[in-house]
Parts: structure tokens; C-alpha cells; sequence
């Protein structure tokens, strides 16, 4: 690759808590730097263009399309992937949780980007109405048609995190 | 889907970035990306150099000057005004509409001045702009500059800054005192851009009449249009139905713009009832002058 630093270069961030580097163009977007270069394939990418949602991760802990940022952008910031919501190998995430026992997942394609902005969104409105989630999961497209569960294991996940908080 | 190849600057300074759009050929600004991204992924924007302005510091203020002037930094990102206190103060129709424009993750890294670049006529904050009688301050190598919006928005998604300059700041003067906003707008699934979307401030006078009307409407031209029509109709008029209603009634005469999906007839019907009931809820909203 070109020692050309407008044309590539070495991106180093912290990608679910862990240093993590590597050198790609400066046209690799953050999704595809997440996928490709440091292997975390739990990050979707539907339509690359903004619309879909599947691709949203937390940088600095707000929810962004990772397929409207470039990778050169994430330099020196925290990244926070669907890999990395879970407390350890062996638990899941309150959301993980419910989303599992609701089947607030079929073909589990929209599912990263789901967690992702609800794990944002929860910590800003603990207590949600299910209209202020729908909203919230409005930039998130579900092609199974699942928002009902999702609405539902939301709102589970925020009472339990409630609980855990208290 | 990737971008097309570009070469890459993430100058520090604004100096710095205006440099480089000055030297470089076919060089764009690069602000939240939440556009400019999306049109380089679909290759609709192809440029030789990408000057990304988001490593600068100072863009993103938001500051209130003496006279009660609201201040906000291009690159302040649009979910950081959604919840500033001197936003929902200085411009409550700016929160109202920052709650319709996209989703909270494109929020999260929008700026206010990549969308007033942008210019889409459907976009909420350059209707926003234009309701609110706002200047925008752009700077270049000559220096700054400002100039109302009205200058500023020169054509369907073209705005009126030259190749080598950033726009830095837009400014929007202080609400009058018991002033009533609304921001509505129709949009088929929440975060679309909108088919018709409305903004209207009514500032009461000492007697709870009218005194000023700001109306405009987005999605209806190619740059967000005022009704001075509706505006005259409205100066001096006692709120109530009868003076919406017939400042509703200019929209009558509009001459939408009309794609694929929506008819200008349809736009122009919106454009009516969603003005009216804006003028309602601003009316309702409206204090003591």
C-alpha cells in the first residue's frame, strides 16, 4: 500500500475494550474495517448507504451507521460492537437476553444494529414507553417483521436493567 | 459498495482546510458524512480529495451573544442541539424538527451545517433557517463573510458558497417575546424526508393580535420557500380560524414541485392543511408580548 498518508494509513482504536490496529485505504468505511480487517463479522452491512440500520455500532457510546464513517475517522476513539455488549463467554446482555427468550430475532440479520441503538437509547430513557422504542428503532429495518418482539423484549430488558441498576 | 477513490485530509485547523480546498483540485468538504457518505458509496459524488472538517476544533459551539442571538457552530452535530438547553430556549421549532430529521444514529453524527449544505428541499433544518430568518457565516481565504439565508440557498441542492469555503456558523436572531413556533411536517415513515413540511413562528402583540407571522414550507420548491402572502394575512389579524384558514388558502396558488410518487396537487393539499394546523398549535403556543 502507498506510504501516501492521504491515500492509506494505520488506524488504531479500541474496539470492544481492546487496542486493535491496522493500516487500510482511507475509502474503507468503519463497517468494513470492523468485518475485514479485525475480523469482528457481527457487524452487518445491508444497503451501505444509511438506511438500514444493520451496521450501527457505538463510537464513544453513541449509536452512528458504521457504513457512513470511515475507518480513519474511528483513530483514537472507543468502538463498541455487538461482540462486545455481552459481560463475559458466558452471559448475555439483559437486551441479548430478552431479545432470545421474546424471539425478537428470526433470520437475525437486523439484530446487531437492534442492540446497538437500544443499548444507546436505554441508557439516555431507562424507562420507555413502547411508542419512544419504536421510535428509537425506527432508522432499524426488520425484515422478518419483528418489531412486535423487539417493542416487547425492549421493554423487558429495560425493567430488568432497571432492577440491575438499583 | 465503496467509495470512489480519493485522497484523504484531516487538517486540525480551519485555516488549514480552507487551504487545501483552495489548492487541491476537486476537493469537498467533508462534514457528519451522514449525505456526502451515502453519495460517495453510490458514487454520485466523486471527488479527487476529501477534507474531512470533523478533527477541527471550535466548530461545534453553541453560544447565546448579548442581544439574544443563538450562535450554533456548523459542525455542532444534530442530537447535541436536539438536547441543549440554549436551543430549546432560543429555537424551539429547531427541537421539534431535529426529533423528525433521519434516525438517532444519523443525528448522532449530522452536523447542522452539512445539512444546510446539503440544501435538500425536503430537509428540516434549512426550513428551519429560512423560518427563522437566519445568516450564515462562511469563511474562505478572504476571510469571513455572512449572508442571510435567503442568499444563501440559491437553487435545488445548491448553496451559495464558493469551492474554497467552509460555511462555519449560522445564526439565528432572538425570538421576540411571547413568539409561538411550530414545526409539522408529513413524511411517509419517521426520519423520511418529508413530503411537505411546515414551519411557523407568530409573535402576539401587546393586545394578542398577530403583530408577525413567519411562515414556510419545505419539500414544495427547490429551496425551503416563505409565504409573504400568508405572512401579510396574518399581520394584525386576531388568532383563530378564520385568519388561518385564509392564510391557508394562499398555498392555493403554489405550484409544487411533482415526482414519481407524489403529485403536485397532493403537495399542494398538504402544504394548506398542514399550514393550518401549524398556525393552530403556534397560536396556542403564543405568551405574553
Amino acid at each position: 500500500m502507498s506510504d501516501d498518508r492521504s491515500l492509506s494509513r494505520e488506524v488504531t482504536c479500541t474496539v470492544n475494550g481492546v487496542k486493535r490496529a491496522a493500516t487500510v485505504s482511507v475509502r474503507r468505511t468503519l463497517a468494513d474495517f470492523l468485518r475485514h480487517d479485525l475480523g469482528l463479522t457481527g457487524t452487518h452491512l445491508g444497503c451501505e448507504h444509511g438506511v438500514c440500520g444493520a451496521c450501527t455500532v457505538l463510537v464513544d457510546g453513541r449509536a452512528v451507521r458504521g457504513c457512513l464513517m470511515l475507518a480513519v475517522q474511528a483513530e483514537d476513539r472507543a468502538v463498541t460492537t455487538v461482540e462486545g455488549l455481552a459481560p463475559d463467554a458466558a452471559s448475555l446482555h439483559p437486551l441479548q437476553a430478552a431479545f432470545a427468550r421474546h424471539h425478537a430475532l428470526q433470520c437475525g440479520f437486523c439484530t446487531p444494529g437492534m442492540l446497538t441503538t437500544l443499548v444507546e437509547f436505554l441508557a439516555e430513557v431507562p424507562e420507555p414507553t413502547p411508542a419512544q422504542v419504536r421510535e428509537a428503532i425506527s432508522g432499524n429495518l426488520c425484515r422478518c417483521t419483528g418489531y412486535e418482539p423487539i417493542v416487547t423484549a425492549t421493554l423487558e430488558a429495560a425493567a430488568a436493567m432497571r432492577r440491575q441498576a438499583a | 459498495m465503496k467509495p470512489p477513490p480519493f485522497a484523504y485530509h484531516d487538517p486540525r485547523t480551519l485555516d488549514e482546510a480552507i487551504a487545501l480546498l483552495a489548492g487541491l483540485p476537486n476537493a469537498r468538504p467533508l462534514a457528519g458524512g451522514q449525505s456526502m457518505m451515502p453519495m460517495l458509496n453510490m458514487r454520485f459524488a466523486q471527488p479527487d480529495h476529501l477534507v474531512d472538517l470533523n478533527r477541527i476544533t471550535g466548530l461545534e459551539t453553541v453560544e447565546v451573544e448579548p442581544d439574544g442571538t443563538l450562535a450554533i457552530g456548523a459542525m455542532a452535530r444534530q442530537r447535541d442541539l436536539e438536547r441543549h438547553p440554549a436551543v430549546a430556549r432560543g429555537c424551539p421549532m429547531m427541537v421539534e424538527a431535529l426529533g423528525q430529521v433521519g434516525h438517532r444514529q444519523t443525528r448522532n453524527r449530522g452536523t447542522i451545517g452539512g445539512s444546510l449544505c446539503h440544501l435538500d428541499p425536503a430537509a428540516e433544518l434549512p426550513l428551519v433557517a429560512a423560518a427563522s430568518d437566519a445568516v450564515v457565516v462562511a469563511a474562505g481565504p478572504k476571510g469571513r463573510r455572512e449572508a442571510t439565508f435567503a442568499d444563501f440557498a440559491r437553487g435545488f441542492m445548491t448553496p451559495g458558497l464558493d469551492p474554497d469555503e467552509v460555511l462555519v456558523a449560522v445564526r439565528l436572531p432572538a425570538l421576540p417575546a411571547g413568539a409561538g413556533c411550530c414545526f409539522l411536517e408529513f413524511a411517509r415513515r419517521h426520519g423520511d424526508f418529508a413530503i411537505v413540511a411546515v414551519a411557523v413562528t407568530l409573535v402576539p402583540d401587546a393586545a394578542g393580535r398577530i403583530a408577525l407571522a413567519r411562515i414556510a414550507l419545505g419539500g414544495v420548491g427547490p429551496v425551503p420557500l416563505r409565504l409573504p402572502e400568508a405572512e401579510a394575512a396574518l399581520r394584525g389579524a386576531a388568532p383563530g380560524a378564520e385568519a388561518f384558514g385564509q392564510a391557508a388558502a394562499t398555498t392555493r396558488h403554489l405550484d409544487p414541485l411533482e415526482d414519481a410518487l407524489v403529485p403536485a396537487w397532493y403537495r399542494r393539499h398538504l402544504a394548506g392543511v398542514l399550514l393550518g394546523r401549524a398556525l393552530a398549535t403556534a397560536a396556542g403556543r403564543m405568551g405574553r408580548a
